[in-house]
């Protein structure tokens, strides 16, 4: 990466990241083992062969977006659906790298795995913006990226390889789906000032899916969010606003 | 589906991860335009609700179940996460008590 006047010291330089970013993301291990395994295991439920989650997890890299695509492909072709899909639920993404443009401006040839890595739990490390001391800024970031992304594909294959020989009953792992979406709702809901977009969502969904169906009630309910959010824009920029 | 097409779907949803992380990267080096950093802040907490009616489409997740194993397990999620606010718990703690009562309902 850097100039090749020292390579002993690049080498240093490059270890002691990689033990500092080793150190920081060691607490993604223990829930990415948790998720990613179940990942794996919901998967097989399904009917899937272990590659498919595992390309999955390398491929998408978005967990709870995995977990969606993992009930969707049990269903029909609908490629609309899971393109806008997959807009929407990883919209926030958008935020981490306006967040983050300034300090992967000066990466070089590590930015483009960077940007495709800045998944939740790597902006929760790095958007802090804090640098263990002695360690190099860019190889900090390519690590935190690195093992992030590691601990979420090999817990997916552990999962996934380990379904069949289970030394117990998967019956009903199938909540594992509604039960990241509710953490991740009631988690939301405690940390906005207002609750006018959750119950938005909420509510716009359910009466799409009582009119539409629920082979159908996806993309109209999206469509609906998204004109509701803008048609309410002053009232709810103003008080998210004020909540910063 | 056939594999094809479900190459295709795993294929939009990489596609369309990955816009949502160059965006900003390629499009708004200089100036954010507002209405798209104000759905960055707005959409997520709606989208969060309509992926747990989602994730309910169907009624109740297994064949035999009314619903009530559903209900029960989650408010206990819903409690768990408002209790003791870690995700990895709350989903761990959601899904085994889904999973217990499964088996003593049905």
């Amino acid at each position: 990466m850097s100039g090749s006047s020292s390579r002993q010291e690049g080498a240093g330089t490059v270890a002691f990241a990689a033990k500092a970013a080793f150190r920081t993301s060691l607490p993604i291990l223990v829930g990415f083992g948790f998720c990613g395994f179940s990942y794996g295991v919901y998967m097989r439920s399904l009917g899937f062969e272990p590659f498919f989650p595992i390309i999955m997890a390398m491929a998408i890299f978005a967990g709870s977006l995995e977990f969606i695509m993992a009930s969707m492909l049990a269903g029909p072709f609908a490629p609309l659906t899971v393109f806008v899909m997959s807009l929407v639920v990883n919209a926030r993404h958008l935020f981490y790298g306006i967040a983050m443009l300034d300090r992967y401006r000066d990466t070089g040839a590590l930015k483009p795995y960077l940007i495709y890595g800045l998944i939740d739990e790597t902006f929760s490390i790095l958007g802090m913006g804090h640098i263990p001391e002695g360690a190099d800024r860019r190889w900090y970031y390519f690590f935190v990226t690195l093992f992030n992304e590691s601990y979420w594909v090999l817990s997916t294959a552990v999962g996934a390889f380990c379904a069949g020989n289970l030394p117990f009953d998967t019956r009903g792992i199938e909540f594992v789906l509604p039960a990241l979406f509710i953490a991740i709702f009631v988690d939301s809901w405690q940390k906005e000032k207002q609750h006018a977009g959750s119950l938005l969502g909420l509510v716009v969904t359910l009466l799409c899916l009582i009119a539409a169906g629920a082979e159908y009630f996806l993309l109209p309910s999206m469509a609906l969010i998204v004109f509701f959010l803008l048609l309410f824009r002053r009232k709810l920029s103003s008080a998210a606003g004020g909540a910063q | 589906m056939t594999p094809v097409q479900t190459a295709v779907m795993i294929g939009l949803a990489a596609l369309a991860t990955q816009l949502t992380r160059w965006t900003p990267f390629l499009l708004f080096r200089r100036r954010t335009p507002k209405v798209i950093s104000y759905l960055g802040m707005v959409l997520p907490a709606a989208i969060w609700g309509m992926l747990v009616v989602y994730c309910f489409r169907h009624g109740p997740l297994i064949a035999e179940s009314n619903g009530l194993a559903e209900a029960l397990a989650a408010a206990v999620t819903a409690a768990l996460q408002a209790w003791r606010r870690n995700m990895a718990l709350t989903i761990a703690g959601g899904t085994l008590c889904y999973m217990m009562l499964v088996r003593i309902f049905y």
